[in-house]
């Protein structure tokens, strides 16, 4: 966030009449709020899904993060390109088809360049089509923001559903096999003294509820985003 | 007895929710009472029973490496599998389009109960994620196909009838402030997915 206000010329995309600094204090909040008080997973409640099958492990959700920032950056730019020219009645299926594009760039991308990881997350690149945070900020962002801001927008979000998941991924990882980033970290010395592994953490539905733990320990340091019942 | 395998399998031993966390936004979203949760639990049945064996033709006659043999030799070596993403959503996203007017015209009691869930359906993970599974399970027959997506649906109506149940109930007890509604819910469901790990191994 330390980036210079700058006062150059402002992108071409914007129109002239405002003449907002890139990294306006708006414009910073718009990357910054999603890491915490409008967090994707925590509070929004959305992009579930493929948010804790991944999490076994640190490096498939370091690259999912990265797959989803880069397909939620570019889909936003598009549909905002877009967005006056698209029909509202059919704008689901213009948004899916971007989507889906995006999505299938990424994959060959890593069927090529990350082979092992590619595999090891199967279905869930596919299913970045329909993780509903892609879905969700552009139904609520992009279809009515200009370009810069919506991209600012869609990096937000993915970077706040990629600390979630790195989050939820560290504490499985660790306590569950010992490693981080494949690495051992917890000391063979501990081992002899009788420590083992909680092979729980492994299965998935240990996933749900450190989750649920982190949202009781966000919410505790957070109180205003304590829901009503 | 294939099919009664794969059919207990889809619902209890690969549940769309509790083993692979699919459709999980709509299952959080709409399971406030049981009622909607029924609703939108229909939907789901109703359109990966459709979706999934569509998609399976498409799969074996247009997308898989060689699958256009049919139509002669030149087109044997194909191979339009990186396709395979956008045509299932698009598949999905128009089958649920085409649902929708269907039941609305033939069956407007029906359409009134599902009505304002159809349109969410087309972005459920659950849905794709039918799909995903059946080209990654590579099965012998669009039957088998058929009977997946159907036991999947009804895996995933049972998760949400089950949790929204448990959610009406909840609302009278002394949840502590920071884990009321998301929190607790997302400990419910993970307690509920151990439950479920029980049916693993079971063969019929």
């Amino acid at each position: 966030m330390s980036q210079p206000k700058s006062n150059k010329k402002p992108a071409i995309f914007f129109v002239a009449k405002e003449r907002e600094p890139l990294f306006s204090k708006k414009n910073r909040a718009l990357l910054k709020d999603p890491l915490d008080d409008n967090n994707p997973i925590t509070v929004q409640v959305l992009g579930i899904c493929s948010a804790l099958a991944i999490t076994v492990q640190l490096k498939p959700a370091v690259v999912m993060t990265l797959s989803v920032i880069a397909v939620m950056g570019a889909s936003n730019v598009i549909v905002s390109i877009l967005r006056n020219a698209i029909p509202n009645r059919i704008r689901i299926i213009v948004q899916l088809v971007v989507v889906a594009s995006m999505v299938i760039l990424v994959d060959q991308v890593l069927r090529a360049f990350a082979y092992d990881v590619s595999k090891q997350l199967s279905i869930f690149i596919g299913l970045i089509i329909t993780n509903c945070i892609v879905m969700g900020r552009l139904e609520a962002f992009a279809l009515g923001n200009g370009v810069w801001k919506s991209f600012l927008d869609g990096v937000g979000n993915a970077a706040g559903y990629g600390f979630m998941l790195i989050l939820v991924a560290f504490f499985r990882e660790l306590l569950g096999s010992g490693k981080l980033y494949g690495y051992q970290v917890i000391p063979d010395a501990l081992y002899e003294m009788g420590y083992e592994n909680n092979g729980l953490m492994l299965l998935s539905p240990m996933a749900l509820i450190t989750l649920g733990l982190i949202i009781w320990v966000q919410r505790a340091r957070n109180r205003k985003l304590i829901e009503k019942n | 007895m294939d099919y009664i395998n794969l059919f207990v399998k889809s619902i209890f031993i690969e549940n769309m929710i509790f083993a692979y966390f699919l459709g999980m936004c709509s299952y959080l979203a709409v399971s406030k009472t049981v009622k909607t949760a029924v609703g939108l639990g229909f939907a789901v049945i109703f359109v990966l029973s459709i979706t999934v064996p569509i998609n399976y033709l498409l799969d074996n006659y247009l997308l898989k490496p060689g699958a256009m043999a049919w139509l002669g030799e030149d087109y044997a070596a194909l191979d339009l599998s990186f396709l395979s993403f956008i045509m299932f959503i698009a598949v999905i996203a128009s089958m649920v389009q085409l649902v929708e007017m269907i039941v609305e015209k033939f069956a407007p009691a029906l359409y009134g109960a599902l009505g304002i869930f159809l349109p969410l359906i087309a972005v459920n993970c659950a849905i794709l994620g039918g799909s995903l599974f059946m080209q990654q399970k590579s099965f012998a027959s669009i039957g088998e196909s058929a009977v997946y997506g159907f036991g999947s649906g009804i895996g995933w109506l049972l998760a949400i009838l089950a949790i929204a149940a448990i959610r009406e109930k909840i609302a009278y007890s002394n949840v502590p402030a920071p884990l009321r509604g998301l929190g607790i819910t997302f400990i419910i469901t993970g307690l509920m997915a151990i439950g479920f790990m029980s049916f693993m191994g079971i063969k019929l």
